[in-house]
């Protein structure tokens, strides 16, 4: 009864994992017998409390609970890193009986990404919108979006507090444009500045990333984004099994749980591997260009050193990555 | 040794004595009670099925609860405005109602954490913040300094009064010695916690009805006012329920602070009105929501004006001397009221409408926010109650040290 109490507080805390079957005999071991560190300690304390529950908890149990106390993911060493891999592909695979390719593959040296959108291609197809959801498993109970595309009137021109980011119709609208957004991943990213606990930052390939696992779920960067860039859990985020991407990375596509933020990763578990985000191989007409930044013979510098390109909200100093032009 | 002997005594006594009174105390302590085990109910609700029981969305992403979060630390802030005269000033008259008064900031203090933690998408998560174990994100993030200056005055407030009341339960004197320097401090860092409360909102400039200049002292101008209002208001009822020693004079001399704190914060709103209207811009669409409505949307409309007519009132019957001294009762309930709409979502919801893209989504409270919100309102309440009748049972002599 002591374990299900205990398994109940744990979801109540929404360590954003369910139950197990599986049983198991060495919490004890695995937390007293660890090399003492700042989390180690902070585990031992709690598990000496909950001594009894722990010696009769399933490793499962016991995953959940190093899950909970692990540490900043920016602060973590390689061996680190690769234990709370190994640990939420356990469970993952606990939980649903399927496998993910989880990874945490670092920023590439010499890389900065940046993103280029092409204003006349764009058709507002919204095929960029649903390739991102399936690529990146965002809740689809809420139908979380990263990407908005904003349905403009040639009449206005670019006028965002008169365009129509909810429209349902066939495109491209008699007279209308579209222009798309979604995080521009800014080199001065105010999301960055405000968040108390560094749950994001940027990583040295220029991608802002959040680490779910540490997000206290305040909403302060969701308040400074100007760009409508980041998407909070409101609820359990809902994911089919059979839609789930299970190639994933860390701080990009692997399963959020409620209560955190998330938002658009530059396609993180693709861009590092060569690929292109989902968004720019899904675009059919080809508005959206994405690539190196630091590299002299690739498409995005092409674009940024022979069109017309401009940001939006220059004036507020973010410095995003993400251009537009027309052509 | 000595120390914890006599500190068991006196939590031993006061437990004794609040759990004792008259008939209206018991109800009003079990009534609070009832709305405090609803209100645990409702957040339990909040715990297990996430923040979209709340009417926030990703359009507004702050509601009640940070609003009143930001209101109550106005409050807190308040207790300065007794703690000033009493110690620095050496105004005799004001010696009696700072106990009170730093009961109501640890009290408001208290409601603040509870605003902010049921606020929290992973309040389980909350000890990120600790340095050491977490990472605080010190000294960019204004919650980071937040979250340090708040508990430092919570600590001042509550180890300054206690060591004078242990000092009293004993029937000695204080060590003036020990408490003024941390008195002065706690001056200081009464503006300290609420200039640092309104820079988490002025200093997002993707929020253009918050990223102005006159944020920061404008919450100090409501704060005065609001705060010893609320004073005024406890301490009359202190007067007629107990023996304890409040003058005329006393409540006389606080009706000024919130007179001028009043008067300053409607100059502020005019100078607020003047930059947003006389030459709008696409900046002031926030304002033009809040205070006229936008293509139909106008929710807070009613609101913001019930609010200014109750501020505009209330200082006028404060402004005018037989006024105050007649009505001044139900002038500070009107200022509570008219500030707490328009520092609360008055402030808080229109600075997220229209959206970064212009798009409009308005804000309501769902039950369970509006559930949970009383419900922290009532556990304020029930906090002061129990230290305000601690406090003036050590001063009246009815709580001391049997030798």
């Amino acid at each position: 009864m002591i374990i299900d109490n205990l398994k109940k507080l744990q979801n109540l805390f929404n360590n954003g994992i369910e139950h197990s079957n599986s049983e198991g005999s060495d919490g004890i071991g695995q937390v007293f017998e660890k090399k003492v560190d700042r989390r180690s300690s902070l585990k031992a304390l709690v598990g000496g409390a909950l001594a009894t529950t722990a010696l009769t908890g399933t490793s499962c149990s016991d995953n959940k609970w190093q899950e909970y106390f692990k540490g900043n993911y920016k602060l973590m060493t390689d061996d680190e890193r690769l234990a709370t891999i190994e640990r939420l592909t356990k469970m993952y695979s606990q939980r649903t009986g399927n496998k993910i390719n989880l990874s945490d593959k670092k920023a590439i040296p010499g890389t900065l990404f940046g993103y280029a959108f092409n204003v006349s291609k764009c058709q507002g197809y919204g095929d960029c919108i649903s390739a991102c959801v399936e690529e990146n498993n965002q809740d689809r109970d809420t139908q979380m979006q990263y990407i908005r595309i904003h349905e403009m009137d040639k009449k206005n021109g670019i006028n965002f507090e008169m365009a129509d980011d909810t429209f349902s119709h066939e495109v491209p609208a008699e007279g209308h444009f579209y222009i798309g957004t979604q995080c521009f991943h800014c080199e001065n990213p105010p999301c960055v500045k405000v968040c108390p606990v560094e749950a994001t930052w940027q990583e040295e390939d220029g991608i802002v990333v959040i680490d779910y696992d540490w997000c206290v779920g305040c909403r302060y960067c969701l308040a400074a984004c100007p760009y409508d860039g980041r998407r909070f859990n409101w609820k359990q985020p809902n994911v089919p099994e059979e839609e789930v991407n299970k190639e994933q990375h860390y701080l990009g596509n692997r399963l959020r749980k409620k209560g955190v933020m998330e938002k658009c990763t530059f396609c993180v578990q693709r861009s590092r591997n060569g690929k292109n985000p989902a968004c720019v191989e899904a675009c059919p007409t080809g508005a959206r260009t994405f690539g190196n930044i630091l590299d002299p013979n690739s498409e995005i510098r092409y674009i940024l050193e022979n069109k017309k390109v401009f940001r939006l909200k220059e004036d507020l100093g973010t410095e995003p990555k993400f251009w537009y032009y027309m052509d | 040794m000595e120390f914890l002997k006599i500190s068991a005594s006196l939590f031993k006594d006061s437990f004794k004595f609040i759990t004792t009174g008259r008939t209206a105390y018991h109800v009003w302590m079990t009534c609070l009670t009832a709305i405090m085990l609803i209100g645990t109910w409702a957040y339990y609700v909040q715990i297990d099925q996430g923040l979209i029981v709340t009417g926030m969305s990703d359009n507004v992403g702050w509601g009640l609860y940070i609003s009143n979060f930001t209101f109550l630390v106005g409050v807190a802030a308040a207790a300065v405005m007794l703690v000033l005269p009493t110690y620095i000033l050496k105004d005799v008259d004001f010696a009696n109602a700072v106990l009170i008064g730093e009961g109501v900031a640890v009290a408001a203090l208290i409601m603040c954490m509870a605003f902010v933690t049921v606020d929290m998408g992973g309040p389980a998560n909350l000890w990120h913040m600790v340095p050491g174990i977490g990472t605080l994100n010190w000294p960019n993030s204004m919650l980071s300094w937040d979250v340090i200056v708040l508990l430092g005055y919570l600590a001042l407030n509550i180890t300054i009064p206690a060591y004078i009341l242990y000092s009293r339960y004993q029937g000695k004197k204080a060590n003036k010695a020990v408490y003024i320097p941390g008195v002065i401090l706690s001056v200081f860092w009464a503006v300290g916690i609420h200039m640092v409360t309104a820079f988490l909102y002025q200093g997002l400039m993707a929020r253009p009805f918050w990223n102005n200049a006159l944020l920061g002292p404008r919450f100090l101008a409501s704060a005065f006012a609001a705060g010893p209002a609320l004073i005024i208001i406890i301490l009359g009822l202190i007067r007629r329920w107990t023996k304890y020693d409040i003058t005329e004079k006393t409540i006389g001399k606080i009706s000024l602070v919130v007179t001028v704190a009043a008067q300053v914060n409607l100059i502020m709103l005019i100078s607020e009105l003047f930059k947003e209207f006389y030459f709008p811009t696409h900046h002031s669409i926030s304002a033009q929501y809040l205070f006229f409505g936008l293509e139909g949307h106008n929710a807070l409309v009613p609101w913001i004006w019930t609010g200014i007519l109750l501020n505009v009132v209330a200082t006028l019957i404060l402004t005018v001397k037989q006024w105050r001294g007649r009505f001044l009762n139900i002038a500070c309930i009107m200022l509570f009221a008219g500030i707490w709409v328009e520092k609360g979502f008055g402030l808080i919801v229109p600075g997220f409408i229209p959206g970064q893209w212009g798009k409009i989504v308005e804000y309501t409270p769902s039950i369970i926010e509006i559930a949970i919100t009383i419900a922290i309102w009532a556990l304020g309440a029930f906090v002061f109650t129990i230290l305000a009748r601690v406090g003036i049972g050590i001063e009246l002599g009815h709580i001391k040290l049997k030798k």
